[in-house]
Parts: structure tokens; C-alpha cells; sequence
């Protein structure tokens, strides 16, 4: 996928950070890879106070996070 | 159902009794013995262990304080439980350890970490907002870094074992407090005879409270610094909400208690040197933007498993040793001969809280993602 960050092994804000500018680019979908449910939590939280839709799926030890445009 | 406790908790709702929780319990610990305003300080009960351990000679602030043990074996119960336990480490450790010296520096410049600025005010002594609002700048300048790219890069997955470390030098620590054990003359272990490291509620108290805190923190994510951080980065107002929960729930119990009083100068363990207080936090500020963590979330952090935040830990422990070694700490405003003297902090501190913001100015400019 084109559109991926991956955040795995960043602390606290900077997956928000990423998630966001990835979000600011504007093509979606974006999928997050992080690996704290900190992390999980913080970004679904960005991408629901956007307005944005996000599936949410665990890959072994990661979780990786689509966000996408709700219509 | 784990899954939807974990939602709770990461809720507003969640938050914010979290955060009332917390400022109920300082103020219980205060009423049990705690020093005044002192229910529940991070800082000040790291530098009261390193007292007590020798790495410094003050001998008003010596105790191995139990709720720093609950704060980290709290979270690492959390976070078994929740299957959060993630051993982790490796992202620039000396770096963190210089930022948690110069956050402890700072700190104690102050007299308090940003939880013991919320006590403070909520017991109504007002250098407490010097002293925030010289946080919130700190913070605001590590926001500044980070959006430019600041980071110290990634963690690697470290084996069970590398993640118990903290929680099993917590379990040392406990051990000393119980047995204290007297290893030649003088000691170590050393206990304050008067001072505030001599004022403490009773063991099972502390630790009681030190692990409902760590437990709701690990949970909740419950950071100080964070709080402010979200705001200024994301207009996100959600840590935000727990600390002012926090906030309010000490002062309602304060008041309750009769416990308030209004004022700047003749508080307990407080100075009203504003310039510094507002310097000192502003370092501590920079430094836990920069750490990733207040001083409460990098102790829960330890606790589940991260060694970097441990590494920042034994920074703030070093810091506190130098801090009172050095004579940088602030100086506690008192009544002499029944005349008041107003305390503040000496030339050697302020030198040292310059340097930090310096050195600290120099890790945000500098450290960025290869």
C-alpha cells in the first residue's frame, strides 16, 4: 500500500504526529502501523475527533490502523 | 469484556475519575502524614529515596517513600492483567537520562512536579501558577520541536526479563523499607529524624494508594505533561480533563478538611522566588515534552515494561542526588526567631536550571528521526 506509516517503536505523541500529516496529505486511505494499544488509542481517537472512519486489525504484535474518508 | 474495560478507561469518563481519584487519595495521604501539599509528588519522593539510598546527604528529604513502589508495581499489575505488558528500550537511553537529571533539576528549583504543583494549588498556594505556567511554556517549546521533527527514535522489543528490571528494583526498595537493614556506622539506609522526608503516612497506606494510582495511571494514561502537550499539539483537551479532575477533587477534599490556605508567601515547602519558580518548571516542562512523559507517566511507563522511561527514571534519581549535593535544590521559605524568611534559590541553582535549558534546548534542536 502506498499510503502507510509505520509508527512501530515510536513513543507517545510522535504516531499522532505522523498519523496526522499523513492525514493533511489527503490520500486515503492511510493505514498506521503502531505497536502500543497507547498508540492505538491515541490515533483512533485523532481520526474519530477528524471525523475520519477507522478499521482496526492486529497483525501479531503490531496493530495497523485504516483510516478512511466517512461518507 | 477486558476490551471494553479498556474503553472505559480511555474514555472521558474514565479520565476524569481517574483523575479525581488521584487528588482524593493525595489528600487522604496528606491527612495521614504526607508533608503538607505533599500528598503525591514524583519528584520529590524520587529525591527522598535517593536521600535514603546516600546518593545525597540532606537529611530533611531521606525516605524510601512506598508510593513511588506502588506507582511502578501498580501499572506493571495493570498492565499484566490487560495484556499490556510490553517489554521495550533502546531509543537514545543517555539522552533520556540527561533529560531526566535536568527535569529533577528543575523540578526541585521548584519544589514539586507538575502533580505537586496541582496539590499545592489546590491547596491554595499560589506560586503553584508561577509555576505551571513556566510548565506550560516548557512544554510549549518541546511541542515546538516535535512538530519539526524531534524524536529519538524507535524502540526495539527487549525479552520479558529486560522489561522487569524496574519493577524488580521496586521490589529491592520495598525490601530495604521493611527490613532496614544497617550495612555499617551511619547506614544506609537513612530515615529523616524531622524535615519533610520525616513525614509520612503509614506503609500500607502509601502503598495502597501508590498502587490504585499506578493501576488507574497505566490504564488511563494519566500524564501532567501530556495534558498540556495534547493541547498545544492537537487541541485535544482529554488528559487535560483528568488533571483538572485531579485539580478540583484536591481542592474540594482540601476544603472539606480546612485544609486551604490562600496566599504566596508562608507556604508549606514553597518559595516565592517567581522568576525561578517560573524557570525552574519551564526546564522540567521542556524536559518531560522531550522525555515523553511527566514524571508520574514515566514511572507507570517503567512499570509496563519500557526501559527507556526506567533509564529517565534513574535520571531524575541522579538528578536529585546532584540537585542536593550541588545545593541547587530551592530553598523553602520558614519562620526563623520568629521572623519570616522568604527562601528561594541560590546562585548555584540558578546556573544549573540555565545550563539545563540549554542543554535541553540543544537535545530538541539536534535529536531527529534518520
Amino acid at each position: 500500500m502506498a499510503n502507510q506509516v509505520d509508527a512501530r517503536g515510536l513513543s507517545c505523541p510522535q504516531p499522532v504526529i505522523l498519523a496526522k500529516q499523513a492525514i493533511g496529505a489527503g490520500t486515503f486511505p492511510v493505514e498506521i502501523l503502531v505497536d502500543t494499544v497507547t498508540s492505538r488509542e491515541n490515533v483512533r481517537r485523532l481520526a474519530e475527533r477528524l471525523g475520519l472512519g477507522v478499521r482496526i486489525e492486529e497483525r501479531g504484535d503490531c496493530f495497523a490502523l485504516t483510516l478512511m474518508k466517512a461518507e | 469484556m477486558l476490551e471494553r474495560i479498556t474503553r472505559f478507561f480511555a474514555s472521558s469518563p474514565g479520565i476524569i475519575i481517574a483523575g479525581a481519584l488521584i487528588g482524593i487519595g493525595g489528600v487522604a495521604l496528606q491527612q495521614l502524614g504526607n508533608p503538607p501539599n505533599m500528598g503525591i509528588c514524583a519528584a520529590c519522593f524520587q529525591r527522598d529515596i535517593a536521600g535514603a539510598l546516600g546518593l545525597h546527604r540532606a537529611s530533611a528529604v531521606q525516605y524510601i517513600r512506598p508510593e513511588i513502589i506502588g506507582f511502578v508495581l501498580g501499572a506493571l499489575l495493570a498492565a499484566l492483567l490487560f495484556r499490556e505488558f510490553r517489554p521495550r528500550g533502546g531509543s537514545a537511553p543517555l539522552v533520556r537520562f540527561v533529560l531526566g537529571a535536568f527535569a529533577m533539576i528543575g523540578a526541585l528549583a521548584f519544589l514539586g512536579c507538575p502533580w505537586r504543583a496541582m496539590f499545592r494549588l489546590a491547596g491554595g498556594d499560589f506560586n503553584a501558577l508561577t509555576g505551571i505556567a513556566g510548565l506550560a511554556l516548557g512544554i510549549a517549546g518541546g511541542v515546538f520541536f516535535l512538530a519539526r521533527g524531534y524524536s529519538l527514535g524507535r524502540a526495539q522489543r527487549m525479552p520479558a526479563s529486560g522489561g522487569l528490571v524496574m519493577p524488580l528494583a521496586m521490589v529491592g526498595l520495598l525490601l530495604l523499607l521493611v527490613l532496614r537493614p544497617r550495612f555499617g556506622d551511619g547506614g544506609p539506609i537513612f530515615f529523616s529524624e524531622k524535615g519533610p522526608g520525616s513525614m509520612h503516612a503509614p506503609l500500607l497506606v502509601s502503598i495502597g494508594v501508590g498502587l490504585l494510582v499506578g493501576f488507574l495511571a497505566q490504564r488511563t494514561r494519566f500524564c501532567t505533561m501530556g495534558a498540556i502537550r495534547d493541547v498545544f499539539l492537537m487541541r485535544d483537551t482529554h488528559l487535560l480533563r483528568g488533571v483538572l479532575a485531579l485539580l478540583a477533587a484536591a481542592f474540594v477534599a482540601n476544603l472539606v478538611l480546612g485544609k486551604t490556605d490562600f496566599g504566596f508567601s508562608g507556604q508549606p515547602i514553597s518559595h516565592t522566588s517567581h522568576l525561578w519558580n517560573f524557570l525552574g518548571m519551564a526546564l522540567a516542562g521542556l524536559a518531560f515534552a522531550l522525555g515523553g512523559g511527566c514524571p508520574g507517566r514515566q514511572l507507570f511507563l517503567s512499570g509496563e515494561g519500557d526501559g527507556d522511561a526506567g533509564v529517565f527514571v534513574l535520571g531524575m534519581v541522579t538528578g536529585a542526588a546532584f540537585s542536593h549535593n550541588f545545593a541547587l535544590a530551592g530553598n523553602a521559605g520558614a519562620v526563623v526567631d520568629g521572623a519570616h524568611r522568604a527562601g528561594g534559590l541560590a546562585a548555584p541553582g540558578q546556573v544549573a536550571v540555565v545550563l539545563g535549558l540549554v542543554a535541553c534546548v540543544l537535545v530538541g534542536a539536534c535529536m531527529r528521526e534518520k
